[in-house]
């Protein structure tokens, strides 16, 4: 639907349900390499649970997710992440125990056996790219802070640098600016704008002046399923879009910001 | 940092010249608990380190203390003849597979190689469906309960209840001498030294790393691509391999490995030796062991009745009011010394 | 006696160990599954209601010492749950292997206390008249066939608690609150329910039903200072094996390890018995790894 050719991501026909209740409903969707996507939709969308199943915590009830040509019906959480597909959670999903640094270089490592976990020494491209990440989420001063002390909006800020620093071909970002301040999300929505091309990267979020920001295509979900694609302009004016943001108004995000 | 390490060599040096000082009683406790804290340095890694409770390190004490005795009975047997506790049962024959214990080499490889295995298989069985901590510490209880009534049960093949003892001899010396006694007891400094040495090195490798965060939260870990199984069974493997390895040092040194010294409640106590150190640190491993032994050397001696009572009110306030043991209690000390002092605030985040 | 009668009464003897596994396992099957905990000292909950039976029985006499037993061993033992749930397991709510390690104290010290107060070898309890008989069954097979009385007690008194716990979950305004919690405690919590007190009543309810077990033991076995510890793995294996909170699923793994641990020590022997047990409640994990009754979740980590 996004791009013709051979997509590095396609999800096709895929249903997802929880004991009765459909989450995701016979729904179709592509990514190009490189591509950046934006998804919004009222809650209880199925957003959160199309992530859930691209990166393995949910399993489709039919349909199937192709990522690079494989089929990932049948292939574990951890695999998945190594063929190149890394994830940031709703709430941060960062390593307490660990300090920033250790974290961005469990992030970074890319041979993540455990054998080789033994005596792995950090590589010198990978030292750089941990560099490289504490500079762009400005904690280089704090790399040896324990992850467990950062504030939220640090969390956020810990948790986008190892999705980035997992170089992962597919970053999939959920809420990326929740609870971020203005200036903060400005800098996030520059950081993941500067990431197209090299990757490719599905954000999920609520607030449409962050979405503007992405400047990138939009798709609205709606019930698990696909509501609308097009500009953000286009799904302004949109009327479907409209009526199912209006029809709630306490969550309308859309028209209210 | 240096001033760390300085001090951990002080105390090495100490502590291998404490044949010269301490009276023979003491050395042989200190040598004894020497060994079992290399037991509690895998606990404090499986527990501290990776947030596996194992209820039944005893098993793999017991199954290294066995490989070295065996090799100790056979060596102490008459020439052609099978030990004593084999003939009082009627067996007159060696069963196969006591027979390769005959070689040194075989029974300290098997000392080692034989719970490493086990801790690993139990490891991968039980963890390979994701079940929680508490399932795994049952699990492990149950295999302490099953293990001993098996051993006490097969009398005739391990010495039953009584376990195996009677050695006169280990590895060609004798074991009455005072001079086998100093070789085992710098023989077990040795290995702690190597132990501790490993073990931390372990915990700072982006092994340890890994399995700290798996111990906080397996699935973050598996949405960073790793996959949490084979670092929780490592590590448990090497737990059980030191088990094992302190299982080998205490027959040498108490000439007895039983199925009393095994159990359920030992393996439990093990778990309270590492408790009372401080779970997150190798030195409280090492320094819990000696503690809590010692404790229960002098309690059980003075008031024998008491020590039950002392042990469960040990568990109950270890974790109630001190969980990261003597270790944190110390660190929390010092941490508050130094707030005494007039620092400069920390820059406000945000 | 015939094949036929030497299995059947085996088989019975399986029904009537799995009745009292039941009954343990139940308290521990309900407060595991609800609050995530696993109280290691549940097996002293059976002695203390052992020695209050004996106790009770000491004082009112044979006839109806046993009766009021019964009562006191399930009050008492609640009131200590309680105590037990007030003072130590709500303050390491979230630390489940904490609790594990605390409760073990708890243990210890209980067994040390009644090795002091009663002594270590334990006392007997006499079965009262009313169940010193047995039901015999004539017929063609089963001529010489019969049931001891204390035996059908025990599994008529577990059928019994099994279903008024049953039916106060099914029924009963706590029971509502029960399931509330189990299904979703943050939500329980915030639409008004009073976890803590439900947390309570069901470690309460727990061990009081444990004490009952202990009762029930006391009548075909002396009760010493450790006897919860002899039951007590196998009433773990039974939660593991029923799985999380469910009383289907734990009636149906007590009966299959009462009736397995009956049947395999007439095949082999007792300790061969556990190194089997063991060994298929491990194999039975890597098909079943949440018990027979499973619940799935939709926490990002479980506990």
């Amino acid at each position: 639907m996004i791009d013709s050719g051979s997509p590095l991501l396609s999800v096709e026909h895929v249903t997802v349900s929880f004991d009765g209740y459909t989450a995701l409903d016979d729904l179709s969707f592509a990514l190009a390499s490189g591509a950046v996507h934006v998804l919004i939709g009222p809650n209880g969308a199925g957003k959160s649970t199309l992530l859930d199943t691209i990166i393995g915590r949910v399993r489709p009830a039919s349909g199937r997710i192709v990522f690079k040509g494989n089929d990932l019906r049948a292939v574990p959480e951890y695999a998945i992440v190594r063929l190149g597909v890394c994830r940031k959670f709703q709430t941060p999903g960062v390593l307490d125990a660990l300090t920033i640094e250790e974290n961005l270089r469990v992030a970074v490592t890319q041979n993540r056996g455990a054998w080789h976990a033994f005596r792995a020494k950090p590589t010198a491209a990978e030292r750089t790219r941990v560099d490289e990440v504490l500079a762009i989420i400005g904690l280089a001063e704090r790399r040896n802070a324990l992850a467990a002390e950062l504030a939220h909006g640090m969390r956020q800020w810990l948790e986008i640098g190892m999705v980035v620093a997992s170089d992962a071909d597919l970053l999939l970002l959920d809420e990326p600016a929740a609870g971020m301040t203005h200036g903060e999300a400005e800098a996030t929505a520059r950081l993941i704008r500067s990431l197209a091309g090299r990757h490719a990267v599905i954000v999920i979020d609520h607030d449409m002046d962050f979405v503007e920001q992405l400047d990138a295509p939009v798709s609205v979900l709606n019930m698990g399923r696909m509501l609308a694609h097009g500009s953000v302009d286009e799904i302004r004016r949109n009327p479907d879009v409209a009526a199912v943001y209006l029809g709630r108004p306490r969550e309308g995000d859309v028209a209210g910001r | 940092m240096i001033r760390r390490e300085l001090g951990l060599v002080l105390v090495l040096v100490a502590a291998a010249c404490a044949p010269l000082y301490l009276p023979a009683y003491e050395l042989s406790l200190l040598g004894r608990f020497l060994a079992l804290a290399v037991l509690a340095m895998g606990i404090s890694l499986i527990w501290g380190t990776g947030g596996i409770l194992s209820l039944g390190q005893g098993v793999f004490f017991g199954l290294g203390g066995y490989a070295v005795a065996m090799h100790l009975k056979l060596a102490s047997a008459d020439p052609g003849a099978v030990p004593d506790f084999m003939q009082w049962s009627g067996l007159n024959t060696l069963p196969w597979w006591w027979t390769p214990f005959g070689n040194p080499a075989f029974a300290i490889a098997a000392a080692v190689i034989i719970p490493g295995t086990a801790a690993a298989a139990l490891a991968y069985l039980v963890f390979r469906r994701r079940v929680t901590g508490s399932y795994f510490a049952i699990i492990t209880q149950a295999l302490a309960l099953a293990a001993t009534t098996f051993i006490i049960s097969q009398q005739q093949y391990t010495g039953g209840f009584n376990g195996l003892t009677g050695f006169t001899s280990a590895f060609g010396f004798a074991l009455g001498d005072q001079r086998t006694q100093f070789g085992l007891y710098w023989v077990t400094v040795g290995i702690v030294a190597v132990t501790f040495v490993a073990v931390r090195a372990l915990q700072g490798s982006l092994f340890g790393k890994v399995l700290l965060a798996v111990r906080d939260g397996e699935n973050r870990v598996r949405f960073l691509g790793y996959d949490p199984l084979p670092f929780k069974v490592i590590a448990f493997a090497i737990a059980g391999v030191l088990a094992g390895v302190a299982g080998a040092l205490v027959t040498l040194d108490l000439g007895v490995i039983s199925p009393a010294m095994f159990g359920v409640v030992p393996s439990i106590e093990m778990v309270i030796w590492v408790a009372v150190g401080g779970r997150n640190s190798l030195l409280g491993a090492i320094v819990g062991t000696l503690i809590v032994n010692f404790g229960k050397d002098w309690i059980s001696s003075v008031f024998p009745d008491l020590w039950l009572h002392v042990v469960g009110a040990v568990f109950v306030l270890v974790v109630t009011v001190a969980p990261r043991g003597i270790v944190g209690l110390m660190q929390s000390v010092r941490t508050r010394s130094l707030r005494l002092r007039p620092v400069t605030p920390p820059a406000l985040v945000e | 006696m015939s094949e036929t009668t030497l299995v059947a009464g085996q088989l019975f003897n399986g029904i009537s160990v799995a009745s009292i596994l039941l009954l343990a396992a139940l308290g521990l099957a309900l407060s595991f599954g609800l609050m995530r905990v696993i109280n290691m000292a549940h097996g002293e909950m059976l002695m203390m209601g052992g020695y209050l039976t004996y106790l009770s029985i000491a004082v009112f006499g044979k006839g109806a010492g046993f009766a009021v037993g019964l009562v006191v061993a399930f009050v008492g033992t609640a009131l200590f749950g309680a105590l037990l749930e007030i003072t130590l397991i709500r303050r390491l709510y979230g630390r489940p292997l904490d609790t594990l390690l605390a409760t073990w104290g708890v243990s210890l010290i209980l067994q040390q206390a009644a090795r002091s107060i009663f002594g270590p070898i334990g006392v007997e309890v006499t079965a009262p008249p009313w169940l010193s008989g047995t039901l015999s069954l004539g017929g063609t097979v089963m001529t010489g066939f019969s049931i001891p009385g204390v035996r059908a007690f025990i599994i008529v008194l577990a059928a019994v608690v099994l279903g008024a716990v049953a039916l106060i979950i099914a029924r009963t305004r706590l029971g509502l609150l029960i399931r509330a919690v189990h299904e979703n405690r943050p939500i329980a919590d915030a639409l008004g329910a009073n976890t803590r007190l439900v947390d309570l009543a069901v470690f309460a309810l727990g061990t009081g039903v444990a004490g009952l077990a202990g009762s029930a033991l006391s009548l075909i076995a002396p009760v010493t200072p450790t006897v919860g510890q002899s039951y007590i793995v196998y009433a773990f294996l039974v939660v593991i094996v029923g799985g999380l909170g469910s009383l289907t699923g734990t009636l149906v793994a007590a009966l299959l390890i009462g009736v397995f641990s009956a049947t395999a020590q007439i095949a082999t022997s007792q300790s061969f018995s556990d190194v089997l047990l063991l060994l298929c409640v491990i194999i039975f994990m890597q098909f079943r790894p949440r018990g027979i009754v499973s619940q799935g979740s939709r926490a990002l980590e479980e506990t």
